[in-house]
């Protein structure tokens, strides 16, 4: 499972970094959105680290959506998917590929979105900063674990752009609590990040799981 | 007191409207019978 | 069969009109809330009808992926689509009692929070249903299904915590309830509940009327292509 799971998320790294299509399309978007908020919201410093950590996600989540938008589109376009389900390779190394290189693909947008916002809102950590990147790692996955499974699920509907972020959105709200209150709490130093922290691992967990024992079904409806 | 009437109103607003759509879903759906019996 | 429905709907409109009577004359004037009080017997039976046909569609939902059952599927569909017209209920007249009561319209209450999200995810579920084409449709429904249940003890457990960190105004109150109130919520439960169970079944059945005319129609283009006039 590993064997095919590392071949298809380094061929999906390759043809991106080749084409750098949809990363440098990204790319700009997330800049575009960070410059957008920050026109749009702006405090003074303490009141920036009141609100950024809602801001950020936000940002993110946007900046995920548009990368979760294209996850299939190559199997879409080359029929590669009907291969996939004639073919004995379980799905799940299909799954956690997409899924993989997603998470790499919104952790490189991020990575570059931050120093944005840390500049645009003059922000400075008051709590522990090292469970910052955790958080991100933890609720970045929280994302693209579901984000990946309901874009194969948006495959089979029309308007297949705006399906994802609409299934995707309600059932994210526990973890995009968590994230911006995690968040909140370390810049603020107010509060412990540990619940958030504790809950958006359950979150992962849960949800990886669902996934991975329902992609099967979803790959071969039909 | 006019929002205890107002919530008492809005819920049979609600439950008559989507009644009023399933009645309307029946009544197509009788014509689209009526068109294939005549086929 | 044919009998019991309308039977069942006059016993049900005689309830709904004998627990309105009580919820608005006969139940007392609550202390510090007065009247409006009483939109308390509606919110919350809607809420209490809702959570139980989300459960219904929960399990209707695992039983069509274990066995791919049509029915299991049109009850899904049902309990869904009524379960949120009731969830649209609770959502409508929760702000309509807090803004006299507790001067906000919204507030992010534990169940009034847990109430949209829910809402929120049977909506996006009925949206995949309308936009999805024919086959897999319950399938995706079903999986849909299974990850929003998931979704809400998580939900409950982030809104918990956020409300004791935030803290935030209570709508609807803890404590006890005059056992006279009760009797008067309980009447407007099961009201509602027989209300719930009919429209759910005209809802079931028109469900299965609309996929026979689906088959008909399909077979007699399929008769039509092989015998053309």
């Amino acid at each position: 499972m590993t064997g095919l799971t590392r071949a298809t998320l380094i061929k999906d790294l390759r043809l991106e970094w080749r084409s750098k299509d949809a990363i440098n399309s990204m790319l700009f978007f997330s800049l575009l959105v960070v410059v957008i908020f920050s026109f749009s919201f702006d405090p003074t410093a303490e009141e920036s680290r009141q609100i950024a950590g809602g801001l950020v996600w936000v940002a993110f989540l946007f900046a995920a959506v548009v990368a979760l938008n294209q996850t299939w589109a190559r199997e879409l376009r080359n029929q590669v998917l009907d291969a996939y389900r004639v073919s004995p390779a379980s799905p799940n190394s299909l799954f956690l590929a997409k899924a993989f290189g997603n998470f790499i693909f919104v952790t490189v947008l991020e990575a570059l979105m931050t120093p944005l916002f840390i500049v645009f809102y003059n922000l400075r950590t008051l709590g522990p900063a090292w469970q910052l990147p955790i958080v991100a790692m933890l609720g970045t996955w929280a994302l693209v674990v579901n984000g990946t499974f309901f874009a194969a699920m948006s495959l089979r509907t029309r308007s297949r752009e705006i399906m994802l972020p609409l299934l995707l959105f309600p059932i994210s709200i526990p973890a995009l609590l968590a994230m911006v209150e995690a968040t909140t709490s370390i810049l603020t130093g107010e509060y412990s990040a540990k619940f958030w922290i504790v809950l958006l691992v359950a979150y992962d967990l849960m949800f990886t799981m669902a996934s991975l024992m329902l992609f099967g079904s979803v790959l071969h409806a039909e | 007191m006019t929002y205890l009437y107002a919530a008492y109103a809005a819920t049979w607003i609600i439950h008559v409207a989507y009644l009023g759509w399933l009645a309307r879903g029946y009544v197509r759906l009788r014509q689209e019978v009526d068109d294939l019996k005549k086929k | 069969m044919k009998r019991v429905f309308p039977i069942l709907a006059i016993v049900t409109a005689v309830l709904l009109i004998y627990a309105m009577h009580q919820a608005l004359v006969v139940a007392p004037t609550e202390r510090t809330m007065g009247d409006v009080q009483r939109i308390f017997y509606y919110h919350v039976p809607s809420a209490w009808t809702a959570f139980i046909l989300f459960s219904i569609n929960f399990v209707a939902s695992i039983i069509y992926l274990a066995r791919r059952n049509a029915k299991a599927d049109m009850i899904a569909l049902t309990t869904a689509e009524v379960g949120v017209v009731f969830c649209t209920v609770v959502l409508v007249t929760g702000p309509i009692w807090a803004r006299p009561v507790w001067g906000i319209w919204w507030t992010w209450d534990l169940r009034l929070t847990l109430t949209l999200v829910l809402w929120l995810i049977y909506v996006s579920y009925l949206i995949l249903r309308k936009f999805s084409s024919g086959g897999q449709t319950p399938l995706l429904a079903a999986v849909l299904a299974v990850f929003g249940a998931l979704d809400v003890p998580l939900v409950y457990f982030s809104i918990w915590f956020f409300r004791t960190q935030h803290p935030q105004p209570v709508i609807g109150g803890g404590g006890s309830i005059d056992p006279r109130m009760l009797h008067v919520l309980l009447i407007n439960w099961l009201a509602f509940s027989c209300f719930a169970a009919l429209v759910c079944w005209s809802r079931y059945r028109f469900e299965v009327m609309r996929r026979e005319v689906d088959e008909l129609q399909a077979l007699g283009s399929m008769m039509e292509a092989r015998s053309p006039r």
